[in-house]
């Protein structure tokens, strides 16, 4: 069973109090507990059952502008105990800097909103077991997928985050997930995709056939691919990946990269960075939203901001040490995003496909190619190449490379958005970029 | 007798008990205690951005019967705890009919010492050097625009109690200090970055001034850059620098050599034991048992002893990396490539340190023979679709090469091959097989373990590289 929310704080207060006796003039705390609970499945026949009951205390001291941290897993007050002293002793000679400090008081959040975020329901084993049988049943329908996988996951969390200047506050969190894996193969030659999804409330999952279905589907339609010559063409992001556009975004105007001065997007703000159809919001407050959260992970509140207006710069991701540095308050956004989406474009997803005679549409792309000091961008990817509005064959190992900048002028949006992660985004055309195959 | 249970309401007779009756009928499994102490001091902006101490300590109880994991852990080590962890193992694996294999082979070999890195270095020294990257790579001109350098360090014990009351027992330490840098010039920013590290005291890698020369190299990276042009778009000829350009090796071939996925047939080598995978020169082996290198161990994370397997010999594939579940349904030995990355995950087969031994060409000859194409000398880091065989990783140092002479630097590009063909593409192996400088992380099923690779230089005929020029 998960733990109380009295548990929890008395341990914060603990660990605030005892910094204070040994000389802290500030302390942040945040005490974790989560219990997780997976069931996984192979080609029909249980794999591996999995579960963990995880503590967690981090704890950072200041003194005066001075600052340290003590990570641990063992809540005993005789081991906390010994690390706050060592945490203090560490802040003691560790230099000082004038941006340390605990966030103004009057940006905290005064009050818990309940955003039904917790579902208390217990779905046990057995019954994991029942949903994945039916996940891989589906997904192993069709001769050609040769290998399945299935998972369940279901993870319950409470939290406290405290400080110094009487801030403290929590709530639980649910979370239930289940993802497919299905393997194809034709000739010898193999091909793998998968399925997820990831809800707050047990009663909003997808259907067990239809995440094996979709898995299974989409792992024979990418069987015999052929590698494209290398050639300049449009190419449309799958909602399963043009939401990574969103986290890149998110990385090169988080205040760090901003005050480092180590973003691409350094000095843009209130200049025009998209087409003007664009908007970007990142909205904290949706009721069950994956991302959601009453307060940022300094216990600062959060609402929602409109990051891009009309194609414009409008708000960094502000902490409060960065703001510090930045001269900007923080907005709530250590931690990062929370719901993070595009807002939805115009055209249908058949207008986009129809709006060009030839594109590359993209499913998955692999490897870390994005730079976010250059914008310069080169990933290996996998998809299908559309003629007339259709996908006619699976295309494989090739690249697909442009720069970030020049990238973002370019998109043009579907109106297909699904709130189905915490970063959602409709399905996305960059106008030209350059494909590198044979 | 364990060390664990000293302050606990059990004791190591007890928990004994506890292991061997829930194993009963299993075919393998342990109870396995980790103490993980690790210091993070990170330089950023002029300043000491963070210093942060992770202590964790905790269990992972593993039952296995058949192809069937049961796992269960926390980090509360008391009877209560363990008690229900056996309970919900025995409720998971209710039929079972399973016979414990006791088989586990002793090992004197040790290939690092027990030391404390955290302990072993001053927090006010480490500071102080800290600092001192700082002076010293912005003594090289207004060109530097930001230093980042940081000590990773840390100290894990494990033991392994299995159902025949036997216990084994490993002490590691590891460092890691990376140094990044962003140069500016004529409105261009880009950023070397460079690292040292493995299972020894920080000073062993840092001492005489020797951090001098990670500063030098990560400004010499960034300087490259600086002048460094759009790269090509399309296939063309590949020579790899000897090092850590050995993550081609990881990715294309390392993970689909790992036992899970042949067992489970989902890797593109699962029909290919006996075969040419690669040319005639091409011999790669995964070794555990080097010196203080990052991927070594002296035992794995099941408990046995690492070894050097033999991976590709002569371009025949000769082994699959197992840990004891997949070993068994293979009908086949551990290789002692059991690993986890604490006692939060499930025991999978890795890679340790892979490495491509040495051929007899030169890396001039390699560049020479090439009309048109790249060398690549450093990577940023990789990724692999085992099923596919299709992998990439990221030029962070390249230059063009023309009529058989190195050329302007490039912009850093994915490059994307195919794992089971790329190794018959390789015409010419080099005879300067380096190792790398101790940095590198693999990930796995959301599991993260340290590792190392070498190579010498290789030649590959035909890669595709993803630039942007066409």
């Amino acid at each position: 069973m998960i733990r109380d929310q009295e548990f929890l704080k008395d341990i914060a207060s603990y660990c605030i109090e005892n910094s204070k006796k040994l000389g802290a003039t500030d302390v942040g705390v945040k005490v974790i507990h989560s219990v997780s609970e997976n069931v996984s499945f192979r080609n029909k026949k249980l794999d591996e059952s999995n579960r963990a009951d995880s503590f967690a205390v981090n704890l950072t001291t200041y003194i005066e502008k001075k600052k340290s941290s003590i990570n641990s897993s063992d809540l005993s007050k005789s081991n906390l105990e010994k690390l706050i002293e060592r945490c203090i002793d560490a802040t003691k000679i560790t230099p000082s800097d004038e941006n340390n400090s605990l966030p103004d008081k009057d940006l905290m959040s005064k009050e818990i909103r309940d955003l039904n975020l917790y579902d208390e329901t217990h779905y046990p084993n057995d019954k994991k077991i029942e949903f994945l049988k039916k996940v891989e049943e589906t997904a192993s329908t069709d001769e050609k997928i040769v290998n399945t996988e299935a998972g369940f996951t279901e993870n319950k969390n409470n939290f406290i985050l405290a400080n110094s200047n009487g801030f403290l506050g929590g709530y639980k969190t649910s979370n239930f997930s289940s993802s497919c894996v299905a393997v194809s193969r034709i000739n010898g030659a193999m091909e793998r995709d998968y399925e997820f999804g990831s809800t707050r409330f047990l009663e909003d999952m997808m259907e067990p056939e239809e995440i094996g279905k979709i898995a299974a589907d989409k792992a024979i339609k990418k069987l015999g691919p052929k590698k494209i010559k290398s050639e300049r063409i449009g190419v449309i992001f799958d909602k399963r990946i043009s939401k990574g556009i969103l986290s890149t975004i998110a990385s090169a105007i988080s205040a760090s990269a901003i005050a480092r001065g180590t973003s691409f997007l350094k000095d843009q703000i209130n200049s025009e960075v998209f087409p003007n159809s664009i908007n970007i919001i990142d909205d904290p407050k949706i009721e069950k939203g994956l991302g959601s959260q009453n307060f940022d992970s300094e216990g600062v509140e959060t609402n929602s901001l409109k990051l891009v207006e009309n194609g414009i710069l409008k708000n960094y991701l502000i902490d409060t040490y960065y703001g510090k540095k930045l001269n900007l308050k923080s907005n709530g956004r250590s931690g990062g995003t929370t719901n993070l989406y595009f807002e939805n474009g115009t055209l249908s997803f058949k207008d986009l496909l129809n709006s060009e005679k030839k594109f590359l549409y993209i499913t998955e792309t692999i490897g870390h190619g994005g730079n976010i000091i250059t914008g310069d961008y080169s990933v290996g990817a996998s998809g299908f190449m559309v003629e007339d509005g259709e996908l006619t064959y699976p295309v494989s190992e090739i690249t697909i490379a442009g720069n970030f900048k020049e990238m973002f002028k370019n998109i043009t949006l579907a109106n297909d958005l699904e709130m189905k992660y915490s970063t959602n985004a409709p399905t996305l055309l960059i106008n030209q970029m350059t494909v590198a195959g044979k | 007798m364990s060390n664990f249970f000293k302050e606990t309401d059990i004791d190591t007779s007890q928990a004994e008990a506890i292991v061997t009756e829930t194993l009963k009928n299993c075919d393998d499994g342990e109870l396995y205690l980790e103490n993980h102490k690790s210091e993070s001091i990170v330089l950023d902006d002029n300043k000491i951005k963070s210093s942060t101490y992770n202590s964790d300590q905790g269990y992972g109880f593993r039952a296995v019967t058949g192809e069937v994991v049961a796992y269960s852990h926390s980090n509360d080590i008391s009877k209560e705890s363990l008690r229900k962890s056996s309970d919900n193992l025995k409720d998971t694996l209710k039929s079972k009919k399973g016979t414990y294999n006791h088989e586990i082979p002793k090992t004197n070999s040790k290939y690092y010492e027990n030391i404390n890195p955290i302990e072993s270095k001053t927090f006010d020294s480490k500071i102080d050097l800290l600092k001192s990257v700082n002076n010293y790579l912005r003594s090289k001109g207004s060109i530097v625009n930001q230093v980042t350098a940081n000590f990773l360090g840390e100290h894990k014990s494990i033991e392994i109690i299995r159902s025949d009351n036997q216990i084994l027992k490993d002490d590691r330490p590891l460092v890691r200090f990376n140094v990044s840098v962003v140069l500016e010039k004529d409105g261009k920013k880009e950023t070397g970055v460079y690292g040292v590290g493995g299972r020894q005291s920080y000073d062993d890698y840092l001492k005489d001034g020797s951090w001098k020369d990670v500063c030098d190299e990560a400004f010499r990276i960034a300087n490259v850059n600086l002048e460094s042009k759009p790269a090509p778009a399309g296939e063309m000829k590949v020579v790899l620098g000897p090092g850590w350009p050995a993550i081609l090796i990881h990715e294309a071939i390392g993970h689909g050599l790992e036992g899970d996925f042949n067992r489970k047939k989902t890797s593109a080598f699962h029909s290919l034991m006996g075969q040419q995978v690669a040319s005639e020169g091409v011999t790669i082996v995964d070794d555990g048992t080097l010196h203080q290198r990052r991927g070594s161990l002296t035992i794995d994370d099941e408990g046995t002893p690492t070894e050097n397997t033999v991976l590709i010999e002569n371009g025949i594939l000769k082994n699959y990396m197992q840990d004891r579940l997949n070993a068994r349904l293979m009908g086949t030995k551990s290789t002692g490539s059991g690993r986890r990355e604490s006692y939060k995950h499930v025991v999978l087969p890795r890679m340790r340190n892979t490495m491509m031994l040495s051929g007899k060409y030169s890396q001039d000859e390699m560049i020479s023979s090439v009309d048109k194409g790249i060398f690549a000398v450093s990577f940023g880091g990789g990724q692999v679709d085992i099923t596919s065989g299709k992998f990439v990783f990221n030029c962070t140092e390249a230059y063009e090469i023309n009529n058989g002479k190195i050329g302007s630097p490039i912009k850093g590009a994915t490059l994307i091959g195919d794992g089971p063909s790329i190794l018959k593409e390789v015409s010419l192996v080099g005879n300067d097989m380096k190792l790398d400088p101790g940095i590198g992380t693999c990930g796995k099923a959301g599991q993260g373990v340290p590792v190392g690779v070498a190579q010498p230089s290789i030649l590959i005929n035909k890669m595709t590289v993803g630039g942007t020029k066409l």
